[in-house]
């Protein structure tokens, strides 16, 4: 069982979910975060002030999934993200799970997983 | 058509205008409250809802009687027609009142409606900084004292109103007394933290530009009781043309603003048309209905790009508005006031401006006096932490959007 964490531009979200549905993995967590990289920081004007923005909007993934899955999730990930040449398409991380818990049943493991 | 139709038609024109210098307050605070950050939205709001009622009970306890003596007492300087509402007993007080135009009440409420506007000015320019019990204070002597007799020296037949001095609505009566006392307190007041570092200006955004938009809407709307108002009657003419000069200007005023922020800031700035729409409003309020609708295109016009670099130009000397309140009720309310001297061949210019130097030193020195006042006896300012957890928390115990997820990255 691994933990995948992806930190991905916004605007790959929707493609990214139907990339992964594709692959019949069907679980996984969105959030918003924000986060700083290799990408240009974006210019805004307020009140005839111009500052810089380096902290930009993200979208954090996280999808836990048996062994097997892992390269199709992070595949799907990649063939979105890929599609554009510029830095900052963001990472891709993976842990170990140590356990997985399905909290309505108690079942444990690769069962509660999929 | 009797007159007693006709004084009824009057009236009651004159109380719908009342109405809509009312709801001037919720655009106020919409626009003050879209113009700041999240964490202070409740102590923004409480500070306006505590004006109105500032106003509206000292403008009746005195504000009245001082803006309207009757006889002056010193000079054409100061007179005190007495604490409370007199009204005259019948007719009097109603269809001889004023020449069968309004009644007494009718009087008092409109103007009283004015008094807490002048106050309000004040609010935007100390916001997300000043101590509640300080500015509330403040308020309260500035508007139950120093705007009815600055405002006795002209709507109260003065000695401004003697030597020919021109203001129809207020830019300087009311807009820039207000701006006076803002510039005053946003100065002795300092500015924000984290607004002038040492990397230069750091932007500090309002958190809603949508409210700050419906503000800017609904003051719109509400000058045109203002302007509409204060023809003091519902004759046909005065009132249709003083519509037609407020919107030229306010819509001049937008043009003038869109040019200046495309032009000299290089950006398209919502805020910044925002404030040029009020500007030109504020421009045209003193000579509204003696500026031509044309001459009022360019009063707007001007005013619109006066307030960009007015805004611009107080950022560089360091006084921090939030709102752009001074730069839109000063600044255009002073260059509204001298248009009248320069598109009105019946007005002098120098007469227009000794009159706006006359409520210069006035406002400047008794906001300086009473502000300053309250600075050394119970501070005018929060804590520097009390500031960064925001005055919802430090001054209400109380979150404005309790139950929203709101991301703050610094």
């Amino acid at each position: 069982m691994k933990l995948i964490i992806a930190i991905v531009q916004p605007e790959e979200l929707p493609e990214i979910k139907e990339e992964l549905l594709k692959r019949k993995i069907y679980k996984f967590t969105v959030s918003n975060a924000l986060g700083q990289g290799k990408e240009i920081p974006i210019q805004e004007v307020y009140r005839g002030i111009s500052h810089e923005i380096t902290l930009l909007k993200k979208v954090r993934l996280e999808i836990a999934v048996n062994n097997d899955y892992v390269d199709p999730a992070v595949e799907a990930i990649c063939k979105v993200a890929n599609k554009y040449q510029d830095k900052g398409r963001g990472k891709i991380f993976i842990l170990p799970i140590e356990e997985c818990i399905r909290i309505r049943t108690n079942e444990k493991g690769k069962k509660a997983i999929g | 058509m009797n007159s007693l139709e006709l004084f009824t038609i009057n009236n009651l024109w004159m109380l719908v205008a009342t109405i809509l210098v009312f709801i001037m307050h919720l655009g106020f605070s919409a626009l003050e409250t879209g113009l700041t950050r999240t964490k202070n939205t409740v102590n923004i709001l409480f500070k306006n809802v505590s004006i109105i009622s500032i106003g509206l009970l000292t403008y009746a306890l005195c504000g009245f009687n001082l803006m309207y003596p009757g006889d002056f007492s010193f000079g054409q300087f100061f007179g005190f027609g007495g604490w409370g509402l007199n009204v005259p007993a019948g007719d009097a007080g109603l269809i001889e009142y004023a020449s069968g135009k309004y009644t007494y009440y009718t009087d008092f409420i409109f103007q009283a409606m004015f008094a807490a506007t002048a106050a309000t000015i004040v609010s935007g320019a100390v916001a997300e900084r000043i101590k509640l019990n300080s500015f509330l204070l403040f308020s309260l002597l500035y508007v139950a004292f120093i705007y009815p007799i600055a405002g006795s020296w002209k709507w109260g037949g003065g000695f401004l109103h003697q030597m020919g001095f021109y203001d129809f609505a207020g830019s300087t009566v009311v807009h820039s007394v207000g701006g006076w006392a803002a510039l005053v307190c946003a100065y002795l007041l300092g500015p924000r933290i984290g607004k002038y570092t040492k990397g230069g200006v750091k932007p500090i955004m309002g958190h809603n530009m949508p409210l700050a938009a419906i503000g800017v809407f609904l003051l719109w709307f509400g000058w045109y009781g203002f302007n509409g108002g204060s023809v003091l009657s519902a004759d046909p003419g005065s009132v249709s043309y003083v519509f037609v000069t407020t919107s030229l200007s306010a819509a001049a005023g937008i043009i003038g603003s869109l040019l200046a922020s495309v032009f000299y800031l290089k950006t398209n700035d919502l805020s910044m048309i925002l404030n040029g729409s009020l500007a030109g409003l504020v421009g045209i309020t003193a000579g509204a209905d003696v500026i031509s609708p044309m001459n009022a295109i360019y009063v707007g016009l001007i005013s619109g790009m006066l307030v960009v670099f007015s805004i611009v130009f107080f950022d560089k000397i360091k006084i921090d508005d939030p709102v752009g309140a001074i730069s839109v009720h000063l600044v255009c309310g002073i260059w509204g006031t001298l248009a009248v001297g320069i598109f009105s061949t019946n007005h002098s210019f120098a007469t227009q401006f000794i009159g706006v130097l006359s409520y210069g030193i006035f406002s400047t020195l008794s906001a300086f006096l009473i502000f300053y006042s309250i600075k050394v006896l119970m501070g005018v300012r929060v804590s520097e932490e009390e500031e960064i957890i925001g005055l919802d928390i430090a001054e209400h115990e109380m979150e404005s959007y309790s139950g929203f997820q709101i991301f703050t990255v610094e």
